[in-house]
């Protein structure tokens, strides 16, 4: 039986499916936690006109700024997006379109989506450019602004271990966005470091149960650094 | 003489209290972690998922997977946790951080902050600026009281797009402690040797000015 088995041994089987137009939810932080060939892959398959919702786009030459190269981003739905010239570059000449949406909100769009929760109501962005448009309600004196949560046709992450079961644990800053992208995927794949045997992730540690993953691949990994910063 | 940012973040510092848990903004907010005083346990929380963030590394610890907000190599100190960015927004949009203190652009005597996005220039993105000033009640705002050209950022209606509304009532300036209150800015403390006249010629939204205003001590 290999039900259960959602372990693939190549990137073309880990994206395949992928298909122009789609929405991507990838997890990440900066460069911290990115799901680096699952991104080459997107890069190597050409496929375009993409949405992707994601804290950040990279830098240029790494993480998903690489999708931009050959324009195949179409809308970025992003917290921060300043670490990028090709993207200001795309920006300014109309050829990509950004949704900026403040960090917390875009998490907990994720994971309401994951979820199964339509739309939420919260405080952020209330009175400001966020909130131009959007249903305002009030409870108890305050005012909340109604924000709609997002699924993905596919979710991207980046584990630290993962099992054949699709179990994942995240290692220490690189989880970030990456359990919330995970639930929110209609095709969840997630590239690990390392597959371990069924039943060595203590199950009480588990960050990523099993039934958010559709397929797992381990990969080597760069790692960059964005900002190396150190104590003498 | 107008506070440095050294001591524009050692006066914010005096706010803390044993126990707090602390938000801190990048640039000046960053430099309240040198201020803590000896012997009072604060932990730092960063949004990208830390609870506890400690110094920056030595070369042999550095790790790609252990950042702040910031997105800089760090470390942990006894007692962190990790958690995804829900969680940490949770902690953030729910109250439970005892402390922010963040930049700006300008604030207004409503109370609201401007510290995200001048039109016409490239728009990077609010990141978690928006979750932490309508999550929290207890806020600072530092930043110079008025522009390299004079102009007050201490305005009757901030001009810029907003981070947040009626949320700020603490601002330390180079040159002033200032609380926001019934639509004025409250002089409460002066940095020293800088006259309440100065203060007020650079203040453009409405101030009062108590009988006593103490200086700062440093």
């Amino acid at each position: 039986m290999s039900g259960f088995n959602k372990v693939v041994n190549s990137y073309e089987e880990a994206m395949a499916g992928l298909e122009d137009g789609m929405t991507i939810i990838a997890g990440g932080f900066g460069l911290c936690g990115i799901p680096e060939n699952l991104i080459t892959q997107i890069k190597k398959k050409g496929t375009t006109d993409l949405t992707i919702v994601s804290n950040n786009c990279g830098i240029d030459g790494f993480g998903l700024g690489i999708l931009l190269e050959d324009k195949q981003i179409k809308k970025m739905i992003s917290s921060y997006v300043g670490e990028n010239a090709l993207f200001e570059k795309q920006l300014l000449a109309g050829e990509l379109e950004v949704e900026l949406t403040p960090q917390g909100t875009l998490a907990e769009k994720m994971r309401a989506g994951g979820a199964g929760i339509p739309a939420f109501f919260t405080a952020t962005g209330f009175g400001t450019p966020v909130g131009d448009g959007k249903e305002v309600r009030e409870f108890n004196g305050r005012s909340y602004i109604m924000e709609e949560s997002i699924t993905g046709d596919f979710a991207i992450v980046k584990g630290w271990k993962a099992d054949r079961y699709g179990n994942v644990v995240y290692r220490h800053t690189a989880q970030n966005f990456n359990p919330l992208a995970a639930t929110a995927g209609k095709v969840t794949v997630v590239e690990v470091e390392e597959i371990v045997e069924p039943g060595e992730l203590d199950p009480t540690q588990i960050h990523t149960p099993g039934i958010y993953v559709d397929r797992v691949i381990v990969g080597t990994f760069e790692k960059r650094i964005e900002q190396r910063t150190v104590r003498s | 003489m107008a506070l440095s940012r050294e001591q524009i973040a050692q006066r914010v510092a005096r706010e803390l209290q044993d126990g707090f848990y602390v938000n801190l903004g990048i640039g000046i907010p960053t430099l309240v972690a040198n201020f803590i005083p000896e012997g009072m346990e604060v932990m730092l929380q960063s949004e990208n998922g830390l609870l506890g963030m400690g110094p920056f590394p030595t070369d042999e610890e550095v790790d790609a997977d252990m950042i702040n907000a910031g997105k800089q190599t760090v470390t942990t100190v006894k007692g962190a946790s990790i958690f995804s960015s829900a969680e940490s927004f949770a902690m953030i949009r729910g109250g439970h951080v005892d402390l922010t203190v963040l930049g700006a652009f300008e604030v207004d005597v409503s109370g609201n902050i401007a510290s995200w996005m001048i039109p016409g220039k490239l728009i990077k993105g609010m990141g978690g600026a928006m979750d932490l000033v309508a999550g929290a009640d207890n806020i600072i705002v530092t930043m110079t009281h008025a522009s390299k050209h004079g102009e007050s950022k201490l305005l009757p209606a901030c001009s810029l797009p907003l981070t947040g509304s009626g949320c700020i009532k603490k601002v330390v300036t180079d040159l002033a402690y200032i609380e926001i209150e019934d639509g004025a800015f409250i002089l409460k403390e002066r940095a020293p040797g800088v006259s309440v006249e100065e203060i007020v010629s650079k203040t453009a939204g409405k101030m009062i000015v108590p009988d006593h205003v103490p200086e700062m001590v440093f």
